[in-house]
């Protein structure tokens, strides 16, 4: 079995997270970045199948800046088989359909069984990306998973909405994308970071996968305008004169708070 | 947000930007290391810490270990670390590969494993113990000791002690008085109790290999009579899986001030609670030779005493830290020249009192994770200098500062503890806030693995006069080339001559202290010498550290040169008050009659 987890280097959710006010772009030197979260999750649903079917390869997958490199180690470390960097200067500010374009090329060039991707990164939140990379793909999809099964033929599991729980399965090869519901990784041990350095780390441009950017057929998104959050107000301080509860209620209502 | 735990950037610039750290690469044992797996390990060993030692720091305190009458209890969640800390591999992270190791410089081990102590001590202690136990076994004890027992102790299957003191026998380790007798298998029966013993019982891992100090029946009185046994809680059979119960009992548990998350122990050798083999006595394996048995040990207590003076930074930093947020986000009074009533209170961090002891305490913290890094390096260069004079020059010199090591961090890290209490104020003084456990955790130190006084007479009556002081010579050469580095810079030029005028006044009090040779006058005062030669230590750290700044300068590079400066103008000069004492030489506590107290 082959599975390839979808990875991404985002801004810590825990520290200074900016914009560009000028690109648009994330300032990644505005504080830590770390692998997502949920790439992390989606590389523990591979790792925890790994554990009982011996002859499982686990190619970890990233479209990234050159220096995310770091982040890529860490899955490796974690116990990944393998890794995929895509990182070209072209993919600076890439929309989802581009990114999905460029992740599906590299699967498609690296062969799989399985694509296990979190269903929202912390930074983009777009939550498409599963489902774009598996039409590209021509495979079927199961998306937002809030557990799994992994089968030699079939991935089952189930996805929690609003109204109920629905059972999903698709035949492999297939796309599949985690919740938050699936556990957390695990962490890398000392063997499995000095190990990480001799394990196959392959770096593809857009020329290697033959994705043109500019390529005028698809529909790209851009971003047109970006500006500063703006500046917390004041608060509204309310004196109790015996209206208080009129006033709150006026407060409300005028900011269509109710 | 950033961590309370430790500041990884600092701990970034002292290994990489000040000791060059990553240089060790080129040498044949760190040639799989690189930059990168140093990152990685640091990045683990933060993380690890935060999410698995952090969490149960406060609970550890507030439930302690209980004896039943027959073992000890831990809370779970100690355990539960310490298995996730053994899965990483970062035990044996600095041993060899060959016995499962990675080969880790011993410096960014330091580094990596004060994240642990700074998270949670109490529980890091099982780990240091065994790590530490574990080195001794691997240098000194039989290939069939180091497979039952190294073997499982690195796999994190067994944890390790160190059983030296008695109930009447601390710091002086001469009159120890439990025997060992020898059996006609070639094994020993050890009879005697032990007090202190750290990790000395609980039910966490498969066994506990207990490394005990003790006399063999003949050998001679004192410390020259003293041997080391391998002493397991239960024996070991010959195909590896677990015996007998050994008669080994917990008679105790003692009941601390601090670190209350690892079990203290009294340990009753041989009293018959257990009968291995159907009679009483505890069967161990002697380690090594007969006799030889503190030598050995002291390879363990070494790197005991610079884990405690790592133990003492660490709490120490992570109070600093917490006093800082603190008081950038409590707000109260008004600044001393503008106190009008209805203007807003200001962040107490704006008030010069409480940034006194803020300075004074990032003084304290950083210099003394300085020194222990530092000393952590001079281990590397003693094994893997590349020449065999750099090696020598390493090993005297680490020699010479390790009461310091293990001394000022424990003296002034406790210091910075008090400091952050008084920073929160009231708070500071309950249990809510975690800064009065960290200062009652960081207590211990002072005492354990050699007292400060202890230390004290280690520093003034052996270590600087080994080799007919060449010790003190290497150290005093090494503090004047940094001045002289430091010579020419605008800012450091006054501090590099106050470092050297220290230097020679230190070098001419010592050779007055022992110029009529006479012991008991010239270490009468040896605790302000060891606290006036650590001050001069640390400040020649602090001058390193500048120069290692270069002319970078944002805010974390201004922020050392300004407490370097600090350290210089406002913390330095108490050595003159130990210095006076020692010059005039002072006999009144020689002379003391003992009545009038």
């Amino acid at each position: 079995m082959k599975i390839i987890v979808l990875v991404k280097e985002v801004p810590d959710t825990y520290g200074d997270r900016k914009l560009d006010l000028e690109t648009g772009l994330a300032e990644r030197s505005a504080g830590e970045v770390v692998l997502d979260e949920i790439g992390e999750r989606s590389l523990e649903v591979a790792l925890s199948f790994a554990d009982k079917n011996a002859n499982t390869e686990m190619v970890v997958l990233s479209m990234a800046p050159e220096s995310a490199t770091a982040t890529l180690r860490r899955a490796l470390a974690m116990g990944a088989t393998s890794a995929v960097h895509v990182a070209d200067g072209g993919l600076s500010g890439a929309d989802l359909g581009l990114t999905a374009e460029v992740l599906a090329a590299a699967i498609q060039r690296t062969g799989f069984d399985l694509v296990i991707a979190g269903d929202l990164s912390t930074d983009g939140t777009g939550g498409v990306l599963a489902a774009m990379v598996a039409e590209l793909l021509s495979v079927p999809h199961a998306t937002s998973l809030s557990s799994i099964e992994i089968d030699s033929e079939i991935v089952t599991g189930i996805r929690v909405t609003e109204d109920g729980t629905m059972q999903l399965s698709a035949p492999l090869p297939a796309v599949v994308s985690i919740t938050e519901a699936l556990p957390d990784a695990r962490l890398p041990n000392f063997k499995g970071i000095m190990a990480a350095k001799k394990k196959t780390f392959e770096t593809f441009s857009l020329a290697d996968l033959g994705v043109d950017p500019d390529a005028s057929e698809s529909a790209r998104s851009i971003v047109i305008a970006v500006a500063e959050k703006p500046a917390r107000g004041p608060g509204l301080k309310i004196i109790d004169e015996g209206d208080a509860g009129d006033k709150l209620a006026d407060f409300l209502l005028q900011n269509r708070l109710v | 947000m950033a961590s309370r735990i430790l500041s990884r950037r600092d701990l970034d610039f002292m290994l990489f930007e000040w000791l060059k750290v990553d240089e060790l690469s080129a040498r044949p044992r760190f040639a799989e290391h690189s930059r990168d797996t140093f990152d990685a390990v640091l990045d683990l060993s933060a993380e690890l810490a935060t999410a698995a030692f952090a969490p149960h720091n406060a609970l550890g305190d507030t439930n302690e270990p209980q004896f039943d009458g027959e073992r000890a209890h831990v809370i779970p969640e100690v355990g539960e670390a310490l298995r996730a800390f053994n899965n990483s591999g970062l035990l044996s992270g600095a041993m060899d590969e060959e016995v499962g190791g990675a080969q880790l410089p011993h410096v960014v081990d330091r580094a990596c494993f004060a994240w642990f102590q700074a998270a949670n001590n109490s529980t890091a202690g099982y780990a240091m113990l065994t790590a530490a136990a574990t080195r001794v076994l691997l240098a000194f004890a039989t290939e069939r000791d180091v497979e039952r027992y190294a073997t499982p102790m690195i796999e994190g299957r067994f944890f390790g002690t160190m059983c030296l003191s008695e109930p009447d026998a601390g710091s002086s380790l001469a009159d120890i008085a439990v025997r060992a007798e020898l059996q006609p298998e070639g094994t020993y029966r050890l009879f005697g109790g032990k007090m202190w013993i750290s990790g000395g019982d609980h039910e966490m891992s498969e066994n506990i290999v207990h490394l005990v100090l003790a006399r063999a029946v003949g050998a001679p009185r004192g410390i020259r009579g003293l041997s080391l046994y391998a002493v397991p809680k239960y024996l070991v059979e010959p195909d590896s899986s677990i015996g007998e119960r050994n008669d080994v009992a917990l008679a105790g548990l003692n009941h601390k001030m601090g670190n209350r998350g690892t079990t203290n122990t009294v340990l009753d050798f041989g009293g018959g609670r257990y009968r291995p083999g159907g009679q009483a006595g505890a069967i161990g394996t002697l380690i090594g030779e007969e006799n030889r048995g503190l030598a050995y040990m002291f390879q363990m207590m070494n790197e005991a005493r610079i884990g405690v003076g790592a133990g003492a930074a660490a709490l120490g930093y992570t109070s600093f830290l917490h006093a800082v947020d603190y008081a950038r986000t409590r707000s109260q009074g008004r600044p001393v020249d503008a106190k009008a009533p209805e203007s807003s209170p200001v962040p107490i961090i704006r008030h010069a009192d409480v940034r006194r002891m803020l300075l004074t305490s990032k003084a304290y913290v950083e210099g003394a994770m300085a020194l222990v890094l530092y000393a952590a390096r001079l281990l590397d260069e003693s094994e893997t200098g590349e020449t065999a004079a750099e090696r020598d020059r390493a090993t005297i010199l680490l020699e010479v500062i390790t009461p310091i090591v293990k001394s000022w961090p424990s003296q002034w890290c406790l210091a910075a503890n008090d400091l952050a209490i008084q920073v929160h104020g009231g708070y500071g003084y309950t249990r809510d806030y975690p800064l009065e456990q960290f200062y009652r955790d960081n207590r211990l130190n002072p005492i354990h693995e050699g007292t400060h006084g202890i230390q004290a007479l280690d520093l003034l009556g052996r270590k600087v006069r080994i080799n007919s002081g060449r010790g003190l010579t290497l150290l005093l050469d090494a503090i004047r080339s940094t001045a002289a580095r430091a010579a020419n810079s605008d800012e450091f030029a006054g501090p590099a001559r106050t470092l050297t005028a220290a230097a020679a006044r230190i070098e001419e009090i010592t050779a007055l202290l022992w110029a009529d040779g006479d012991p008991k006058a010239a270490l009468v005062s040896a605790s302000s010498y060891l606290e006036a030669l650590g001050d001069v230590v640390v400040g020649w750290l602090w001058l390193e550290q500048v120069i290692a700044c270069g002319d970078r300068d944002d805010d974390f590079y201004r922020g050392k040169r300004l407490t370097a400066n600090y350290y210089f103008t406002d913390i330095l000069p108490r050595i003159h008050t130990a210095l006076d004492l020692l010059e005039a030489r002072d006999q009144t506590l020689v002379e003391l009659d003992d009545s009038i107290l």
